[in-house]
């Protein structure tokens, strides 16, 4: 019998990060990582590409993760999970290990993921790798300093899109990786964030019991980039939530489903202007800016509804 | 922790003690921290489950929060900020509670001004 | 009873790699390993071997899973060439450092650009500090050979360090050879079961591996993998004398061709070597002292020994099959190894460097037969006329 999904349940399990790392106060990270692996009650095998998850769990001599870790490179926390979980499946089938219903599950960071490890996750899903790939998503390369990503939001300010007087912000729109991972046909793929905890949760169980590769993205503010307050981590990303700027939903072998449905759709407004990264954009010659940002949302949560059947 | 020379350690880096980074003190970072106020926990472990430093402690088999280990808390504020008694206690006071409001469930005080 | 059998050097290799049934293969094809990789897939498909072949994206991929499996407690191969060993880069470092005991069949290839297929040492010659002990293999049975010992060479306790063993691509990575091919069971045998000490799946004892390293402790984990290539050199031999007690085929840290006598001697790696012997035979015919060195093991590079078994030649010609540029003389890589190593070891006879076959250019008899009478007036005069020459090239 799985665990009940009630904390007071949970609690009861032995926390699989330990405290003492060193990742931000407030940071999402730690929180998410923490939601996942106390939902799997199965033994689990990690891979982390490099990033802010990584380095501060595992400061040698030190380390947090009290499951089977480890950490290859930046890009390939895929690839290197595939090479993990090809090795058990060889020695479990010959007999040299025992089955233990191992579950593998890799992290990333969006650097780790949308950009430079995108080519590595597309190919161990396609190979169809029994594993979980959790991507913490905090629209930015934080470790290194905030510098932009594919997943960084429109308008955005980061160290590598500054708002400046001739250029406010990060032109683009984010890349939509979950649709990406998607189109892959793979047989669980979801978008979560921490507010969310039973939801996450129950994404992780079925993304870890769907038989193939899955994929979750999953909102994580981060204090120091989107500049708030540590306290409103939680508040910020349910915030993310309720706008649609991020929609919490999920594809089971094809069949897409929105897993929760704010009850009162909220200006993304009032998600930016929470946030330091968004300053600029409230600045009059730049209010048209908003407007975009909130039209690209608006077209993407229509599209979605429609694939969701709910149009 | 003395360092140790190479023939001592174990190679290619791993760490063979998993969780070690218990011994590592990060509530030395505080500047603020969580004590209990005035109102009574319901003991829904909220804050144990939105904490990212596994920080709240609790008796799970009396399935009660006991309090924070000030080993590790960061004092980040997250446990005061989503706890549902707070937010109640806030919306009947009508108002917008300080942070170290002594009528709140978790309250948010500066370093060194209380000790629980 | 070993058979005889008519293989390529790709087809061999893949045979010890079927012979050895490792746990997880990881492998991307490119020319000219490509037929390692379809060979190999045939075994699988046939159901010839338990491994799990993971038939991965990319190069940067391949090696990723292999230090992924390795790391999990699996006894892992892979093979590539050239771009795709310069892909793999990044990994090739981790999969050293991390004590990854990956055997990589490297079938050499010029690097680009110009992009070219055919073969060079260039690709390897890039990896020679990344901490991988490398083998050179002047056949497809060499190849064959070397990969079988690697195994036992990279899992040995006191090591565990990757291994690449190269061979030429298409020269003999496509040429049809002779192989004696050892029974299944004695290969088996040979290599024995892989018992890693630091299972990442040793679910029961949970282990971080790859942390954050800083100033503190990165220097240390350095300093340990110096002691394994110290290692190395031991393992190696030992290896190859167990490997000549079963199957009879003698190998050390190199070769040493009628170089007893030799006044003067050539330096050189891989199939090329096979075509300096016929040389120098037909120059003994002539009643020239000459002989050969081929180096079998490049890293740990054997200098001591090296210097010794060339103490008694007069002068030494070293050809190499890519070039160090900017490197002193712009001499080959080969050549600054076999001076530092003599100069070390107190061995003062002119040495000179012959830059040969970039891009698949042939190496003929006649050419080799120059560099030995270069080298022979060099014993004579005690002088180097041209410190580095780039053979064969047009002007």
């Amino acid at each position: 019998m799985a665990t009940k999904l009630i904390p007071k349940e949970l609690a009861k399990k032995e926390d699989r990060l330990a405290p003492g790392h060193r990742m931000c106060a407030g940071c999402a990270a730690p929180i998410i990582v923490r939601q996942i692996l106390t939902a799997i009650d199965d033994p689990v095998v990690i891979t982390n590409a490099t990033g802010c998850l990584e380095v501060a769990t595992s400061i040698y001599p030190y380390s947090s993760w009290r499951v089977p870790w480890m950490h290859n490179a930046f890009e390939n926390s895929a690839s290197t999970a595939s090479g993990v979980e090809a090795a058990y499946r060889s020695l479990v089938r010959q007999g040299k290990i025992e089955e233990r219903n191992v579950r593998f599950i890799a992290f990333g960071g969006d650097g780790g993921t949308y950009d430079i490890g995108i080519q590595a996750l597309s190919g161990a899903v396609e190979r169809g790798h029994q594993f979980l790939y959790v991507c913490y998503d905090n629209g930015a390369y934080m470790n290194t300093g905030i510098q932009r990503s594919s997943a960084t939001p429109f308008g955005a300010a980061t160290t590598t899109s500054p708002a400046g007087k001739a250029v406010p912000g990060k032109q683009q729109f984010r890349k939509d990786l979950t649709a990406i991972m998607a189109a892959h046909n793979i047989p669980y793929v979801a978008q979560g964030a921490p507010s969310q905890w039973r939801d996450l949760m129950q994404k992780a169980r079925k993304a870890v019991n769907c038989g193939g590769a899955a994929f979750m993205n999953v909102l994580a503010s981060c204090n120091r980039g989107w500049r708030h307050k540590t306290e409103e981590t939680i508040e910020l990303t349910q915030l993310a939530v309720d706008t649609c700027y991020w929609p919490l939903y999920e594809v089971e072998n094809g069949a897409w489903r929105l897993t929760y449905r704010p009850k009162e759709r909220r200006p993304v407004e009032e998600w930016l202007k929470r946030q330091g990264r968004f300053r600029h954009l409230f600045r009059p010659e730049n209010r048209h800016l908003i407007d975009e940002l909130q039209a690209d949302i608006d077209r993407r949560w229509e599209s979605l509804l429609k694939l969701c059947g709910e149009a | 922790m003395e360092p140790k020379g190479w023939k001592e350690i174990p190679i290619a880096g791993m760490i063979l003690e998993a969780g070690n980074s218990v011994e590592y003190r990060t509530g030395s970072w505080r500047a603020f921290r969580p004590v209990r106020g005035e109102a009574e926990c319901i003991h829904c472990f909220q804050c144990w489950l939105f904490c990212p430093d596994s920080s709240i402690l609790v008796d799970a088999e009396n399935e009660k929060m006991t309090g924070f280990d000030l080993e590790h808390c960061k004092g980040c504020g997250i446990c005061a900020a989503i706890c549902p008694v707070n937010e109640k206690v806030i919306k009947a006071a009508g108002e917008d509670l300080a942070r170290d409001d002594p009528r709140l469930c978790i309250r948010i005080v500066e370093e060194g001004k209380v000790e629980e | 009873m070993s058979t005889f059998e008519a293989l390529t050097g790709d087809n061999a290799v893949a045979m010890a790699m079927r012979q050895i049934n490792p746990d997880v293969v990881a492998a991307y094809p490119i020319t000219p390993q490509t037929e390692t990789v379809e060979f190999f897939a045939e075994y699988v498909a046939d159901g010839l071997v338990d491994t799990e072949f993971v038939c991965v994206e990319s190069e940067h991929s391949a090696m990723s899973a292999c230090v992924g499996a390795a790391s999990a407690g699996a006894r892992v191969m892979t093979a590539t060439a050239a771009n795709g060993l310069a892909l793999m880069w990044e990994i090739v470092y981790i999969a050293a450092s991390n004590r990854c005991p990956i055997v990589m069949c490297l079938v050499n290839r010029a690097l680009s650009a110009p992009i070219n297929i055919h073969c060079d040492h260039s690709d390897v010659m890039g990896m020679r500090d990344a901490g991988w002990i490398i083998l050179f293999s002047e056949s497809g049975q060499e190849a064959y050979d070397n990969m079988i010992q690697a195994v036992r060479i990279a899992e040995h306790p006191d090591v565990l360090l990757p291994v690449a063993v190269c061979q030429d691509g298409f020269i003999t990575s496509h040429g049809m050879e002779r192989v004696e091919v050892f029974e299944d069971a004695d290969v088996k045998a040979f290599v024995g079961e892989y018992k890693p000490q630091w299972p990442l799946l040793d679910i029961e004892n949970p282990k971080t591996f790859g942390p954050l390293d800083f100033y503190d402790y990165y220097y240390e984990h350095k300093r340990q993998q110096v002691l394994a290539m110290e290692n190395a050199t031991r393992v190696i031999l030992d290896v190859a004398a167990e490997f000549n007690k079963q199957f009879n085929r003698s190998y050390g840290l190199f070769e040493a061709y009628k170089l007893d006598d030799a006044e003067a001697a050539v330096v050189v790696a891989n199939s090329t070597a096979g075509t300096a012997k016929v040389v120098v035979d037909q120059l003994r015919g002539e009643g020239l002292k000459v002989g050969l060195l081929k180096p079998r093991v490049f890293r740990p590079f054997p200098a001591r020994e090296m210097a010794e078994a060339l103490s008694g030649v007069k002068a030494v010609a070293v050809m190499d099959r890519s070039i160090s540029f900017g490197a002193m003389d712009n001499a080959g890589p080969l050549y600054l190894e076999i001076v530092a190593a003599l100069t070390r070891h107190g061995v003062q006879v002119p040495v000179s460097d012959y830059v040969f076959g970039l891009g698949g250019r042939d190496i003929v008899p006649r050419e080799i037969e120059g560099v030995y009478r270069d080298a022979l007036k060099a014993a004579e005069t005690g002088q180097v006329e041209n410190v580095v020459t780039y053979l064969s090239v047009r002007e």
